[in-house]
C-alpha cells in the first residue's frame, strides 16, 4: 500500500468524484441504491451540497444550503465542469431517519443525526443505548461502505469510461 | 464529541494486526498504563492519555467496564492547558522591568528575554488548569475497526499516536483510497487499476 500522506492527497478526486456519481444516483436510479441496503426507503440530498470547480487553475465554490433548496445552480456547475466536494444526506429505512454529511476528499462523516433511541435514566439503560447506537451507526457506516465498494468497482472498470460519464453529463444537460 | 451527543462526527479506521493473549484483558491493562494523569500542577502545555466512556474525569476501567456487547468503548482525554498571550506579555514586563532593576543594567540581551518568557510560561502552566476535551472511540475488535467522534486533525493524530503506543497496533485511517483498497474487496487486478486511476476529465 502507498504511503498513507501521499495516498490522501493523490487520491482525493475519488472522494469527490464518488460523491457526484451519488448525486446522479440519487436522481436517477433510487431503485439501484436499495441493493447496497435492502432496509432502504430513501437516500436524499439533504440542506446542503458543495461544488468545486479546479479547472484552468482557479477554484471556484458553489454552496447550495437550505431544506427544498433548488439544485439547479449545482447542475450547472457540473456542465462546466465542477465536482461535489461535500454533502449532506437524508437516509431513510424501515421507520427510522438518519441525517449526516458526508466529505469527499475525507469521506468523514459529520453533523451525523441518529435516529432516537430510548432514554438513559438508570446505568443499566446505558449498555442497551451503546449497542443501540452502535448498530444504528454500522447501519450508516456500512451503507456509505457499500455505496463506495460499488463505485470503485465501477470507477476502475471500462464501464466508466464507456458509460458512466456519458450518462452524467446528459443528466447534467436535461 | 461523543457517542450520546445529539450530533456526531465520525472518523474510521481500520486496525492492523492483533493482540496476543485475552483481548479485553490486554485492553484493560494498555487503557489503565496510559489513562489520563492528574495534571493540574504540572507544566506541561498538554496532556493525553485514555478515559471511561462513562466518567471520563476519574478513569476506571474495573470489570471491564467498557466492554459493550461486542464493542469496546472507552475515550481519548487531551487536557491542554491554553495561556492567553496578554497574560504572558504582561508577566514577561514585570519579570524584565525587575531584572533591569536589579541589575541596573538599561537592557537586556535577547537570550536573557528568551529565557526569562520561557520561565514566565512554565510558570503560568502551573498556575492555570488544563481545559479537558474528550472524544468518545468504539472499537470492534472481531471487525477490525474503529470509529473516533472527532474529525479534528489535532484528536486524530492524538489518537493515531496513543494507539499505537498502547496497543501496539496501527490504526489506518479510511479515506478514499485506504476505503479503496482495504474495504472494497478488489481484485489484485481492480487493484492495479486502482493504482493508476487518474481524475475523470468532465466538460467544461
Amino acid at each position: 500500500m502507498l504511503d498513507v500522506a501521499i495516498a490522501y492527497r493523490r487520491y482525493q478526486f475519488l472522494g469527490n468524484e464518488f460523491l457526484t456519481w451519488l448525486w446522479f444516483m440519487i436522481e436517477t436510479d433510487q431503485n439501484s441504491l436499495r441493493q447496497y441496503d435492502p432496509d432502504l426507503i430513501s437516500l436524499n440530498i439533504g440542506s446542503r451540497l458543495v461544488l468545486e470547480n479546479t479547472r484552468n487553475n482557479a477554484k471556484e465554490t458553489v454552496t447550495i444550503k437550505g431544506d427544498e433548496a433548488n439544485l439547479e445552480e449545482g447542475l450547472v456547475a457540473l456542465k462546466k465542469g465542477a465536482v461535489v466536494t461535500e454533502m449532506h444526506l437524508s437516509y431513510k429505512s424501515v421507520g427510522q431517519d438518519w441525517l449526516f454529511s458526508l466529505k469527499g476528499e475525507s469521506l468523514n462523516i459529520s453533523n451525523l443525526k441518529l435516529p432516537e433511541t430510548g432514554p438513559v435514566e438508570t446505568p443499566e439503560d446505558l449498555e442497551g443505548v451503546v449497542i443501540e447506537k452502535a448498530y444504528l451507526l454500522e447501519k450508516v457506516i456500512g451503507l456509505v461502505n457499500n455505496l463506495f465498494s460499488h463505485f470503485i468497482k465501477l470507477r476502475v472498470s471500462d464501464a466508466w469510461h464507456s458509460q458512466t460519464v456519458s450518462q452524467i453529463r446528459k443528466w447534467s444537460v436535461s | 464529541m461523543g457517542l450520546l451527543s445529539s450530533r456526531i462526527s465520525v472518523t474510521r479506521y481500520k486496525v492492523k494486526g492483533s493482540l496476543d493473549g485475552s483481548v479485553h484483558e490486554t485492553v484493560y491493562q494498555s487503557l489503565k498504563k496510559r489513562s489520563i494523569p492528574n495534571i493540574e500542577d504540572d507544566g506541561s502545555e498538554a496532556i493525553v492519555g485514555w478515559t471511561s466512556f462513562e466518567n471520563p474525569y476519574a478513569p476506571d476501567f474495573e470489570g471491564y467496564s467498557f466492554v459493550f456487547g461486542a464493542h469496546m468503548v472507552f475515550a481519548l482525554r487531551v487536557d491542554k492547558k491554553s495561556i492567553p498571550p496578554k497574560l504572558v506579555r504582561k508577566h514577561c514586563a514585570i519579570e524584565v522591568a525587575k531584572r533591569l532593576a536589579d541589575s541596573g543594567r538599561s537592557y537586556l540581551s535577547a537570550n536573557e528575554k528568551k529565557t526569562i518568557k520561557e520561565n514566565v510560561v512554565l510558570t503560568l502552566s502551573r498556575r492555570i488548569p488544563a481545559t479537558p476535551n474528550v472524544y468518545d472511540l468504539v472499537w470492534n475488535y472481531q471487525e477490525a475497526s474503529v470509529w473516533f467522534f472527532s474529525n479534528l486533525k489535532s484528536a486524530n493524530e492524538a489518537l493515531e499516536t496513543l494507539f499505537i503506543k498502547s496497543f501496539g497496533l496501527q490504526l489506518i485511517r479510511l479515506f478514499p483510497y485506504t476505503t479503496a483498497d482495504l474495504i472494497a474487496g478488489l481484485s489484485d487486478r481492480e487493484r492495479d487499476l486502482l493504482e493508476k486511476l487518474e481524475q475523470s476529465q468532465s466538460e467544461g
